[in-house]
């Protein structure tokens, strides 16, 4: 049907005054970092100053969980709000996790069973690898997250042993850890977030482990929460070939 | 700081103008599925960017999460949304008046194809 | 030009861009692309800052933010995303207003009033 390549833009006074917008403030920002000196170093070697007592050698590792944990503690805390804020909103479906797929494609069904059990175990170098080279909780909760997807693609849904309050208590169980460690802290005389220096391997390993499983648990139901299971789901995009 | 004319500047400059035009194609594009589709290449085009400037932990993070997962919750909600690109203009037949319809004619009146 | 000055006003260009279509475009998907199309600019204008620091590594500090920040952005884009499929299910329409996507003339513009 000819009205579905004909799609109707907005007016033109709008448009002119958008353009006339976005062509000013692009040129403002352009601006504003050409204007940037040139000797400019940044944190850089305050950083490299402060990341033997970190307690990890990798820098990026060292701002997210140690000298910028607050954003992090922040971060997620966000993800949280985000799954239920999903699940709330999602509608009668929410949190059930049906198969979505029709028949388990078995080509597809086969990639499953064995990338699957690799990302996971990806996900868990890149956990112990974030201390030392790139990696960390964000990369390997993504990791598991997508493994996940995966399988909820090709048609392996929830598992009867895994419950609702296990998959919930699972996802809130990163920002509690978190939420501890940095009270923790504060107990035992340092100030909020702060780890005493003897530990701080330990608990950023232990915190990252926590986050990771978290971020998982949470990429994965931000995804099924609010997909729509077969039985509701009309062919995909047929009407938009051709 | 680089400078000037260094080994590396084709590959970023393919990068970018790749990076610039995926953008442009996306945002002009009218099927939904065509710029989903675009968009997760355009994540993928964007780590590749991350490696170039030496973060190779955000591109981790952004292969993963950026193109991955953001594609796979877009997919989902325009097949949920069957992939209409837009309401579409309906002439009155009878006064000539205009109006948006959201349906087809061919289709029956429940929307959403029986959610809630 | 340097590396940092190139993704840097790719950044910008980017942002621009997608904060005209995310202005244009009506559809409520195309809304939700436009703006993760701007986090992504932004994002390459931030490390490409960080890439200026003398020395052999970049300025970690922006890095860990864009980390945050990628998060972030899947986080606003799936609760958007919901939030869009349930507008769907309940009005029908995937545009918030329709009348804004038509061109009115003055003298039409009651009669196309329901």
């Amino acid at each position: 049907m000819k009205a579905v390549d004909a799609l109707p833009k907005s007016p033109l006074g709008v448009r002119v005054v958008a353009g006339g917008v976005c062509v000013a403030f692009g040129a403002l920002l352009i601006q504003a970092t050409l204007a940037i000196p040139e000797g400019e170093t940044g944190l850089a070697p305050l950083v490299a100053e402060r990341l033997p007592e970190s307690g990890v050698t990798n820098a990026v590792t060292a701002c997210l969980l140690n000298f910028r944990g607050y954003d992090t503690l922040l971060e997620i805390a966000v993800l949280v709000l985000a799954a239920v804020g999903v699940m709330a909103v999602g509608g009668s479906h929410a949190s059930a996790w049906k198969p979505l797929a029709r028949q388990a494609d078995p080509i597809l069904s086969a990639l499953t069973r064995l990338l699957a059990p690799v990302m996971v175990l990806v996900a868990g170098y890149l956990l112990w690898a974030g201390e030392h080279a790139p990696g960390g909780a964000f990369q390997a909760g993504s990791l598991i997250g997508a493994a996940g997807v995966l399988l909820t693609l090709s048609g392996y849904g929830r598992p009867a042993w895994v419950s609702h309050l296990a998959l919930r208590a699972v996802i809130a169980v990163g920002f509690i850890v978190f939420v501890a460690i940095a009270l923790g802290g504060m107990m035992v005389g340092g100030a909020f977030l702060e780890y005493p220096r003897e530990h701080a391997k330990t608990l950023m390993l232990l915190l990252e482990t926590w986050l990771t499983v978290s971020i998982g648990a949470i990429l994965v139901s931000l995804f099924f929460a609010s997909a729509t299971p077969i039985d509701e789901r009309t062919e995909l995009m047929e009407t938009d070939r051709g | 700081m680089i400078t000037g004319v260094y080994p590396g500047l084709v590959y970023d400059l393919v990068i970018v103008s790749a990076l610039l035009w995926l953008a442009f194609r996306i945002l002009a594009e009218v099927k939904l599925f065509k710029a989903i589709v675009l968009f997760i290449a355009f994540g993928l085009l964007v780590a590749l960017a991350w490696v170039r400037l030496a973060a190779p932990d955000i591109a981790l993070a952004e292969a993963a999460i950026g193109a991955g997962i953001t594609g796979a919750l877009l997919l989902d909600a325009a097949g949920h949304m069957r992939g209409r690109a837009a309401p579409y203009p309906v002439t009155d037949p009878e006064s000539g008046a205009e109006s948006v319809g959201t349906k087809r004619p061919d289709e029956s009146a429940t929307a959403g194809g029986g959610m809630q | 030009m340097s590396q940092t000055d190139l993704y840097a006003v790719a950044g910008a260009a980017l942002f621009a861009f997608s904060l005209y279509g995310l202005m244009t475009r009506p559809h409520l998907l195309h809304k939700i692309l436009a703006l993760n199309i701007m986090s992504s600019g932004i994002f390459l204008i931030l490390v490409g800052i960080a890439r200026r620091v003398y020395g052999p590594d970049p300025d970690p500090v922006p890095h860990a933010m864009v980390l945050t920040g990628i998060v972030v952005a899947v986080s606003m884009t799936s609760y958007a995303l919901a939030l869009a499929k349930r507008i769907y299910s309940v009005t029908g329409s995937a545009v918030l207003d329709p009348e804004d996507m038509l061109d009115h003339g003055a003298a039409s513009s009651e009669a196309s009033r329901d």
